[in-house]
This record gives C-alpha cells, sequence and structure tokens, in this order.
C-alpha cells in the first residue's frame, strides 16, 4: 500500500474499506469491537430497567411525569437524518468524490452537534426541575445510560472532524478509507443505540 | 535494518521492550509482568494459609487479612493468570496459523501496558491507604461500606487492566480470522488457536459488563450515585449479575486456553494425532456458548427464587458433558501413543485426575439445593481451586516448560522441572483436598480465624502444610530458570522431537517475521505432516522470497497507558478537599492519553519492508535450524 | 532402611486413621451430621452426587492409569511412530450419551428438591382463631450480630435463636446494613440476608440441642461482611414445643424480674439511663419490637456465648464490655470509657455490670 499512490474513480476499488489487509482487519475489528458495545449497552439498558422509577420513599419524579416527547422526538429526527447523511457521504467515498463526502460529513457532524446541544439542553433542564444525578436510583441509571450515549456521540463527532481536517488536503486514498468508512458505521451504531433509548427510555416511559 | 543478531546495550533493550509492538516480546512482557504478580499473589496465598494455620491465630489481623484475600484472588485472575496465557496467546497462536504478526501490532502493546499499568496502580494500593477489602468478587453493600480507597483502587486499576484484556481479545479474534496462511482453514487450526480463538471471543462479551459494574461502583462511591444504594431506591444484586456475567465466563476464558495447551501436549508427547479433534473443537465452542448462560449459579442463595435456581441449575450440569467429552479424547488421545514423560506432559497427564477431581464438585455444586450448604463455604474454596490450581496453574507451568525454548531459545531443565511438579502438585492436594471437608464441616469461607471449638483445627494445619510444598516448588521452578538462562544452551527449531505444529517449523526464537515465506498448510497438524513425507524444511510455501512488510516500534501505547495511570490517581483523590494537587493530576494525566492518541492519529505509520536481500541474508547468517 | 520405612507407614496409617475420625467434624455444626430435615435432603443429594461422580472418577481414573502404564514410550520404543487415529463416532457418541444419563439422575432431584425446599406456602397458613399454624421467625442481620423477632408472639431476642423441634420454622431473612448469609449447616443450607428485600425459607429441628455436647447448634454468617465477618456466630437452642411455649410466656413477661443482690443492682443503675445508659441501645425485655441498636439483652444470662463466640463467663463480658474493638473489630459498640466520660470503668463497675448480665434469664 503507497500513501501517495493517487486514484482517479475508475481505478478506485469498489469497497476501499476492506481493499487492503490493514482495512479488512481494522473492518472485523471494529465489527467485533461493536459487539462489546452491544453488550455494554445492554448492560446499561438491563440496569435502567431494573432501576426505573425506583428511588427514596416519596420520590417526586417517574418517567410518567418527567420526560416529554415532543424534545426527544426532534433529536430522533435529527439523529436519525444525521444516520442519513453519513450514508450519502460513505457513496461518494467509494465514488471517490473526495469533495462531496467532506460536504456530507460536514452536514453530518452538524447534525450531531444540533443533537447533543439538544441532550445538553434537556439534561439541564432536567436538573433545574431538581432531577439530579443524585436525586435517586432512578436519576442515576437515566443520566448514566442516556449520558453515556452522548459521550459516543461526542466522541462520533470528535473522529468525524479528525479525520476530515487531518485528510482535508490530501484527499482519500486506501489507507484513510478505512478510517471513514469505519467512523460512519460507528456513527451508525450510535443512531441504533438511539433508537432503543428512544423506545426504553422514551416511550415506554411516558406510557408506562 | 535487521537487528535480531546484533548484541545491544542493556538500556537498548529496556527501550526496546517498551516500544516493542512483535507479539513475541509482548508475549515475553506478559510472562514476565504475570509471574510477577503469580508471585506477589502466592505469597499473598502462604500468608493466609499461616494465618489459618491453626485456630485463633493472630498473625493477621481482621482487616489486613481481608486486603489479602481480596488481593490473592484478584492478582491471581486479573494479572496472574490471565496474563500468562496471553503471553502463550502472543506468543505461540501467530505462528500456529503461519501469521507474521497479529492483526493490530500497535493495539497488541497498548493491551499490555494497560494491562501493566492497571496491575501496577491496583497494587500500590498497598502502600497508599490499604488495599481493597471486599473479596475479588466486590459484592457492592460491603464495598459501599468500605472505609478508605482500597476499593477505588479496585474499580480504577482493573477498568484499566481491563481495558488492556478487551484490546488483546478483540486482536487474536481478527488475527485469527484474517491472517491465517493459506490453507489453514478453521478446521486445521491447532486447538491451542482453537481455544484462543474462543476465550478471546468470551473477552469481548465478557469484560464489558464488568466494565459497567465497575463504572457504577466509581460513580456510586465517588459521585453520589444510587446504583447501589437501597436507601435511594438502589439494588445490590445488580452487582452480583452483572459481576457474574462477567466472573463465570472469565473462568472459561482462563481454562480454555489452559485446555489448548493440555491439547498440544497430549499429541505431541503422545506422537499422535489428537482423538477427535473435530469433537474438541466443538466441546470448546459448546462451552464457551454455555459459559454465558449459568452465571447464576454463582447465586443459588441470593434468593432467586426456584424457577430460576432450577433452570441454571440444569443449564449448569449441561456444561459437564463438553468437560466430559474433553477429557475422554484426551485419554483416547494418549491411549495407543507412544508417551514420552517429560516434563509438560507430566504436568497434562496429572491435570486429568485434578481436573477431574476439580469439574465433578462442580457438577455436586450445580445441584441447587446441595449448593445451599455448599456455596461460600470451603468446599467452594477446594472446587474453585481444583478448576484453577489443577486446571489452569497447571497448564501454565506446562506451557512455560514447553515454550520456553520457543519463547528463550533455551530449554529448562528437566530434572528441576521434575522437583517442581511433585513438590507442586502434592502440595497442592494436600492443601486443597482437605477443605472439600473443612467446608462440609461447617467452615465458611472468607473468615479471617476460627474458634478451637469448631473442630476444624487438623485439617487446617495440613492444609497449611501443604501450601508449603507449593511454595518450594514455584522457588525450585524460579531457581531453574535463572540457572537456565545463565547456561543459555541454544535448542533448534523442534527442541521436543515430536512438534507437530507450525510453531516448531522455525527457529528457536522466530526471527521478528516470523516466516520469511509464508507457510502452505496442507492438513492439521502440518509441521508433522511435512516431517512423515521427509520435507527437511518442515514447510511449503505459498509465495516466493519476496519483500516483508513490518509495522514500526512505537512508544506511544506506553505513554497512553502511563497517561491512564497517572489520571488514575486524579481520579482517586480529586474529591478530597486536602489534596489540590489531584485536580491538576487528572488533566495532565488525561492529556498525556489523548494528546498521545491524537498524535498516534495524525502521525501516518505506515511501517517498513524488509527486502528479499535482507531476508537472504539473514537466513545466511549463522541461523541454526537446529540440525 | 527397612525399619524406616515400617515407622513411616505407621504414621501414614495413623494419621489416615486420625483424618477420617475427624472427617464428620462436629455435630453442631457440620452438614455431615444433619440434625434437621432440610439438611437431611441436601446431605442424601450429596451422597448421591457423590456415588455418580465416583462412578465417573473411577472410569476415567481406570482409562487413565491403563493408558500411562501401557502406552509409555519406554515400552513402546524411541523410534515408534502410533497409528495417527483421526476419532471415533461410536466412542464419541458414548461419551456423550452416558454423561447425559448420568446428569438426568442428578436433575430430577435437585428440580423437585429446588422446588420443595422454596416452598413456602403453607407459611400463612392460618388456624381458626387466625393465628399462625407455624412459627415464624424475623431475622434482622446487622453488623456483626443477629435479631431474632417472633412477630406471632411479640418477643425479641438476639444472638440465640430459640425453636421449637419437630416442626417447620419459617424464616423471614432481611439485612440492617450490608449483606450477609444467614447459615445454620448442622440444620439446613444458607439463604442470603440482602438488604434490599426479604428472603424466606424454612428449616426444620428435628433434634434437641441439649443432646449436644455444646448444648447448641453453631450459626453462621456465609456472606464476606467486613473485617469481623468470621466472629458473626449465632447460635441455636431447639426445645421441644412444650418447652418452647414456656420460653414464649416467660419472654412475654414485660417486666423483667427484679434484679437481686446489691452488685447486680448496682450494674442495673450503670447500664441504665442515668449511668452509661446502655440501655438506649440494648433492651432487657424481651417483650418488644424489632429494630435494636444493638442486641437485646433479655435472655443474656442463659446464653451459651458472649458476643456471640466468648466463652460465655464474667470474664470474657467484662472484655468485651470494656473494649469490644479489640473482640470484633469493626463493630458499632461504643468503648465503656466512651460513655464514661473518657474515663475507663473501674473493676468494680465492670463487677457489678457483669453481675447484672448475667442474671438476665428468662429460663427457671
Amino acid at each position: 500500500m503507497d500513501i501517495n499512490q493517487k486514484y482517479t474513480p475508475q481505478s478506485w476499488p469498489d469497497h476501499p474499506e476492506t481493499a487492503t489487509m490493514e482495512g479488512k482487519n481494522k473492518f472485523i475489528g471494529f465489527w467485533l469491537l461493536l459487539a462489546a458495545e452491544t453488550v455494554t449497552f445492554a448492560s446499561l439498558f438491563a440496569t435502567y430497567l431494573a432501576l426505573k422509577d425506583k428511588g427514596p420513599s416519596g420520590m417526586e419524579f417517574s418517567a410518567a411525569g418527567l420526560f416529554e416527547l415532543p424534545l426527544v422526538f426532534a433529536m430522533t429526527m435529527i439523529l436519525l437524518t444525521s444516520s442519513l447523511t453519513s450514508v450519502y457521504a460513505m457513496y461518494h467515498m467509494k465514488n471517490h468524490n473526495f469533495k462531496a463526502m467532506q460536504a456530507w460529513l460536514g452536514i453530518t457532524v452538524l447534525l450531531g452537534a444540533t443533537f447533543l446541544g439538544l441532550e445538553i439542553y434537556e439534561f439541564n433542564h432536567y436538573v433545574h426541575l431538581g432531577f439530579g444525578f443524585t436525586n435517586s436510583a432512578f436519576s442515576s441509571a437515566f443520566y448514566v445510560l442516556v449520558g453515556t450515549h452522548g459521550a459516543h456521540v461526542l466522541f462520533g463527532l470528535s473522529w468525524f472532524i479528525a479525520l476530515m481536517l487531518r485528510n482535508a488536503k490530501r484527499g482519500l486514498n486506501m489507507y484513510n478509507a478505512p478510517k471513514f468508512y469505519l467512523a460512519s458505521l460507528y456513527w451508525h451504531f450510535i443512531d441504533v443505540v438511539w433508537v432503543f433509548i428512544f423506545t426504553v427510555v422514551y416511550l415506554m416511559g411516558v406510557i408506562g | 535494518m535487521s537487528s535480531i543478531a546484533q548484541k545491544k546495550g542493556f538500556g537498548a533493550t529496556i527501550w526496546d521492550f517498551m516500544t516493542t509492538v512483535d507479539h513475541k516480546k509482548i508475549a515475553i512482557l506478559y510472562l514476565i509482568s504475570g509471574g510477577f504478580f503469580f508471585l506477589v499473589g502466592g505469597i499473598e496465598a502462604m500468608l493466609i494459609r499461616i494465618q489459618l494455620a491453626k485456630a485463633g491465630n493472630d498473625f493477621l489481623s481482621a482487616g489486613t487479612y481481608n486486603e489479602i484475600i481480596t488481593m490473592h484472588g484478584t492478582t491471581m485472575i486479573f494479572l496472574a493468570a490471565m496474563p500468562i496465557l496471553l503471553a502463550f496467546m502472543n506468543a505461540i497462536m501467530p505462528l500456529q496459523i503461519g501469521a507474521r504478526d497479529v492483526a493490530f501490532p500497535f493495539l497488541n502493546s497498548l493491551g499490555f501496558w494497560l494491562f501493566f499499568f492497571g496491575g501496577i496502580f491496583l497494587n500500590l494500593s498497598w502502600f497508599m491507604g490499604g488495599a481493597p477489602d471486599a473479596g475479588w468478587t466486590n459484592y457492592a453493600s460491603l464495598a459501599l461500606a468500605s472505609e478508605g480507597k482500597g476499593i477505588d483502587f479496585y474499580s480504577l486499576g482493573l477498568t484499566i487492566s481491563g481495558f488492556g484484556t478487551l484490546i488483546a481479545g478483540i486482536n487474536f479474534l481478527v488475527t485469527i480470522i484474517n491472517m491465517r496462511a493459506p490453507g489453514m482453514t478453521y478446521m486445521r487450526m491447532p486447538l491451542f488457536t482453537w481455544t484462543t480463538f474462543v476465550a478471546s471471543a468470551l473477552i469481548l462479551l465478557a469484560f464489558p459488563p464488568l466494565t459497567v459494574g465497575l463504572f457504577f461502583m466509581v460513580f456510586d462511591r465517588m459521585f453520589d450515585s444510587n446504583f447501589f444504594a437501597v436507601e435511594m431506591g438502589g439494588n445490590t444484586i445488580i452487582w452480583e449479575h452483572l459481576f457474574w456475567i462477567f466472573g463465570h465466563p472469565e473462568v472459561y476464558i482462563l481454562i480454555l486456553p489452559a485446555f489448548g495447551i493440555f491439547s498440544e501436549i497430549f499429541a505431541i508427547f503422545s506422537r499422535k494425532r489428537l482423538f477427535g479433534y473435530t469433537a474438541l473443537v466443538f466441546a470448546t465452542i459448546l462451552i464457551g456458548f454455555y459459559g454465558f448462560m449459568v452465571w447464576a449459579h454463582h447465586m443459588f442463595t441470593v434468593g432467586l427464587g426456584p424457577t430460576a435456581n432450577a433452570v441454571f441449575a440444569l443449564a449448569t450440569m449441561i456444561i459437564a458433558v463438553p468437560t466430559g467429552i474433553k477429557i475422554f479424547n484426551w485419554l483416547l488421545t494418549i491411549w495407543g501413543g507412544n508417551i514420552s514423560f517429560t516434563v509438560p506432559m507430566i504436568y497434562a497427564v496429572a491435570f486429568i485426575p485434578s481436573f477431574v477431581a476439580g469439574g465433578v464438585t462442580g457438577v455436586m455444586q450445580a445441584i441447587a439445593p446441595l449448593d445451599y450448604q455448599l456455596h461460600d463455604s470451603y468446599f467452594i474454596v477446594a472446587h474453585f481451586h481444583y478448576v484453577i490450581v489443577g486446571g489452569v496453574v497447571l497448564a501454565i507451568l506446562a506451557g512455560t516448560h514447553l515454550y520456553w525454548p520457543k519463547m528463550f531459545g533455551t530449554m529448562l531443565s528437566e530434572k528441576l522441572g521434575k522437583w517442581t511438579f511433585w513438590f507442586f502438585f502434592i502440595g497442592f492436594h494436600l492443601t486443597f483436598f482437605i477443605q472439600h471437608f473443612l467446608g462440609l464441616m461447617g467452615m465458611p469461607r472468607r473468615v479471617y480465624t476460627f474458634g478451637a471449638d469448631q473442630g476444624w483445627d487438623l485439617f487446617n494445619a495440613i492444609s497449611s502444610a501443604g501450601a508449603v510444598l507449593m511454595a518450594i516448588g514455584i522457588i525450585i521452578l524460579l531457581v531453574n530458570v535463572v540457572m537456565t538462562t545463565i547456561k543459555n544452551e541454544r535448542v533448534g527449531n523442534d527442541p521436543w522431537g515430536d512438534g507437530r505444529t507450525l510453531e516448531w517449523a522455525i527457529p528457536s526464537p522466530p526471527p521478528f517475521y516470523n516466516f520469511a515465506q509464508t507457510p502452505l498448510v496442507r492438513g492439521l497438524d502440518t509441521f508433522w505432516i511435512e516431517k512423515m513425507e521427509g520435507n527437511k524444511k518442515g514447510m511449503i510455501f505459498a509465495e516466493p522470497l519476496g519483500d516483508i512488510h513490518m509495522p514500526n516500534n512505537s512508544f506511544i501505547p506506553f505513554v497512553i497507558s502511563l497517561g491512564m495511570f497517572i489520571a488514575s490517581f486524579g481520579a482517586l483523590y480529586f474529591l478530597d478537599d486536602d489534596k489540590p494537587w489531584a485536580l491538576p493530576v487528572l488533566i495532565i494525566g488525561l492529556l498525556i492519553t489523548f494528546g498521545s492518541m491524537l498524535v498516534r492519529s495524525l502521525k501516518d505509520d505506515l511501517g517498513f519492508h524488509i527486502t528479499k536481500a535482507e531476508l537472504l541474508e539473514d537466513a545466511k547468517g549463522g541461523k541454526t535450524d537446529g540440525h | 532402611m527397612m525399619k524406616g520405612i515400617k515407622k513411616w507407614r505407621l504414621f501414614a496409617l495413623m494419621t489416615t486413621l486420625l483424618v477420617f475420625l475427624a472427617g464428620c467434624g462436629r455435630e453442631e455444626i457440620s452438614t455431615l451430621i444433619p440434625a434437621g430435615e432440610v439438611a437431611q435432603d441436601q446431605f442424601n443429594l450429596l451422597i448421591l452426587s457423590s456415588i455418580v461422580m465416583l462412578f465417573v472418577i473411577i472410569v476415567v481414573s481406570i482409562i487413565f492409569v491403563l493408558a500411562i502404564v501401557k502406552f509409555r514410550r519406554s515400552k513402546m520404543g524411541e523410534d515408534m511412530i502410533p497409528e495417527q487415529v483421526e476419532g471415533s463416532a461410536r466412542l464419541e457418541f458414548l461419551w456423550t450419551a452416558v454423561p447425559i444419563v448420568l446428569l438426568l439422575v442428578l436433575a430430577v432431584p435437585t428440580v423437585y428438591s429446588t422446588f420443595d425446599l422454596a416452598d413456602v406456602s403453607t407459611m400463612d397458613v392460618q388456624a381458626e382463631d387466625g393465628t399462625s399454624t407455624h412459627l415464624t421467625v424475623n431475622v434482622t442481620a446487622a453488623l456483626y450480630w443477629w435479631e431474632f423477632e417472633y412477630p406471632e408472639q411479640g418477643i425479641v431476642t438476639a444472638q440465640e435463636l430459640v425453636v421449637p423441634t419437630d416442626e417447620r420454622v419459617y424464616f423471614n431473612l432481611i439485612s440492617a446494613d450490608i449483606k450477609h448469609s444467614f447459615w445454620i449447616p448442622s440444620v439446613g443450607g444458607k439463604l442470603d440476608v440482602n438488604p434490599e428485600n426479604v428472603n424466606t425459607f424454612y428449616l426444620t429441628f428435628d433434634q434437641q440441642s441439649s443432646e449436644l455436647e455444646d448444648g447448641v447448634f453453631y450459626g453462621k454468617c456465609a456472606e464476606l461482611c467486613g473485617p469481623s465477618h468470621a466472629l458473626m456466630d449465632f447460635k441455636v437452642k431447639s426445645v421441644d414445643r412444650e418447652e418452647f411455649d414456656q420460653w414464649v410466656t416467660a419472654m412475654q413477661e414485660e417486666e423483667p424480674a427484679a434484679v437481686e443482690g446489691d452488685l447486680a443492682q448496682q450494674g442495673e443503675e450503670l447500664f441504665g439511663a442515668d449511668g452509661l445508659a446502655c440501655i438506649s441501645c440494648h433492651a432487657t425485655s424481651g417483650a418488644g419490637g424489632t429494630g435494636g441498636v444493638g442486641p437485646n439483652l433479655a435472655t443474656f444470662g442463659d446464653r451459651n456465648r458472649v458476643a456471640g463466640y466468648l466463652e460465655h463467663n464474667e470474664e470474657s463480658l467484662k472484655n468485651w464490655i470494656e473494649d469490644p474493638q479489640e473482640y470484633k473489630p469493626g463493630n458499632l459498640m461504643p468503648e465503656a470509657a466512651s460513655l464514661n466520660d473518657g474515663e475507663a470503668l473501674s473493676d468494680q463497675e465492670l463487677d457489678a455490670l457483669a453481675a447484672y448480665l448475667m442474671g438476665l434469664s428468662v429460663e427457671e
């Protein structure tokens, strides 16, 4: 693999993310990492469900009374859209269209940042209501589950930004194509986790 | 570029090991640090047995005793047994599949340094206000009530070293999936590679629950969250579930590679193909699979209800079937073979009755109502030492003798090895067999003392005497290692003479690129096949001699881990009002870690090439093949 | 030379014999000498599984010994290359099927017994007059002591459980602080005492504890709970129903019997609110509710041990009062001096307290 080799859309392979041995290793390794992440979130979800609405006697807050769907629904839509835009970015990556890829990734980052901003707003709102981290077992479980997801979003954003800046001048090659691909894979994973959070925490929370 | 033949200064050697990404050198690092922690855990074990040698002994105080049992368990499992097995996996597995290195050499190094610094951090608790004292299982209500910083050392230390182990697990999985030599199909992989594969999969899926539990523990103790705070709605049983969802597979993470090592030994020293290879492989996979379904058998007395207890009891019993399949296949491997009783083989042979004894008591404990009596008594102490010492530690000792020549190029003394074996083996049974009866006689585990009125004096004294024998055995092993290293008699490719798999087809120790030409594998026990067909080279090749791409050494893994290590001290103390330095330390540590990660991702690391000319020179340059 | 061997043999024989004789342990605590229906069931499972497992061990051992004796290199020849057998489907089937059958033999009684031992459905069965037909004891575990409340009878005691023989006794277990585990080895297996939920099970006491050498069964905490986990013992007195009823009646007396003797009376004063105020944590009447800060002492004089494990005499009692941390590290009882404005108690005061406490008794 030569990092300085220049590609044209014609010479660019169909699956640049797995065209090299390193790429293939990263591809498999990353899927395995996602398996580990899945177990991590499964543990967090299980804990959340076990501790849902549990608190000291006379606790003021419960899932049904606390969560408000409109904001969360908007967040969900934003994150789902960002997943879609990252798909577009990967489409252009596979066609060796660097500029279009960067543009779509930029949109993805903007959407992701909006999501994160709304999440911070949401947390802030709850804290102001008096639903703090140390409030009850329920609040601890809620903040740790949703906060862990938020931390993943933050990491995903940083990853995208670092990749975009680092490779802004040199364009796509066989060395960085797998990295772009994995970052977007990670982004999809974050999205899927959020769908579960939306369902298990918010929808099931509000419904009861 | 070819640096193997050059003599290096001491400083240069240290630097080399600190920056190496070579799986064989990382294996040596794992072996040395795992060995060191094994000795630490062993000393703790001796202190335990001294304290319990007689009724009402006051050699250790109650609090110190609890610290010692906690650290003994934690050290032996996380910092001794697992790393030493990782050493063998690192040293041997890539060779067995004909690979030049693991899939992610950089991450391999990172995994080691994380484990290393996590282990050091955990053990520094002894000098910094007291070690953790809630048992290696660290049950939540006791852990939350524990004063001092011990439990925080436990949580942070295990989190760091746990990340290291997880990285190692992913690395091995990808290596085995992706980097097998041509012809090395899954069903031609040596059994040690198979067990490495399954154990790595278990690491991948078992460590996250532990990490989650440890995070809850940190949050509860340091940031006043309420996961386990009962009066705030928390639930301590969650910890037990998370811990054992990790903890039970952990047992198989340890025992499966041990099975792998013994499988290799039985085949080599019986000069016979493994009997029922396919069955052995599937039994391995099944054991790994069941490993995740049985965690609640550690919790029979928690009060989960009869339905849960019955289901988990039956699930647990089923594991006896694949394990039994393995035992009988090993027996049939040596049956009709030509057995040479070298030190590794003696360990392997001794393993069978020892492990069967541990296995049957395991089935007895699967009987939930009976377990109400056995649980948390000395019976269980006896049981898990029979499987861990009688299985894993015997495998580690066997593997040390078996793979020493491949890792260091010298042979450990067979004579001293046999002395070690007999002391250790007799001491082991003396120590632990009798503990079954102590448990049945009503002695709970984790008691720092017992009264003379309980009727347990004699058996405890016998048990302590056995421990002394084990210690003598280990001391002889150390002498053996030192003498062997001083003598430095180099050996050839296949020092045992009956090697069957690829690692024995190349020099001991192998060149840093392992295989100058990637081998072509024609069947199970490929080296044996070539030998039998009279192929002097021991291999046929899948490619012509050409340039080899190798990764660069890197200091970054060390620095990333060091940063985490430093940050942990900050995290430990930054909530204390009297320690204003702690917050800066935390920040500096994190900056070091993330800064070096940033350097890593911004700086392209494309590796280097060994040219064909260099390889040819290397082959000429006095590299003996031993024949 | 021969003589040396003979001596060694004799020594080995003696040791084996000694080990064998000691092998069952003390009847007060050994699971191998069951003294109740539950322990008996569990012991039977132990024997059944041991037999099955012994069979496995024997089969493996025979193959094992034959293999390592028959196929040694010294017999087979240095250069002999054995046939490279791949395996055998028939054998493979055999050693899969046989263990499954053996496991079935174990599985059936396991499942039966699991449900049987957890069956507490008769616990709340009431007689016509509305009282329970069975005795229920609420057990509260605390850092290093045990409280036993008899809710139906309205009495409470500590450290020494008193139960009637030959009937099911139901236990509700809960912890006041951290996790413990309730275990009376010779009467039945353990059950954890969790801080977050009540665990319920039953035991049957088939033997009167007065028949035992020490007069009581030994109970243990089986879950690591801190420094003094090893010392968190309790004792069990099993008496026939009649004697038990008498004990209950005596316990129900609200007013403890008048204290006799000057020394004891002085001790009572010291114990009281105007003295060291021991009474603010330790009740001295058995008639009362649960939730004491320290163990109820109504039956102190009848007990078998001081602090659960020290010999029951005034000497250990005085030592204990003077410095509880010395004897049970990490327990919550304050040193006597700290209740006495920092001054150590005089010998005379200690004698008085001891005399008073030893006089607390509900038995005739």
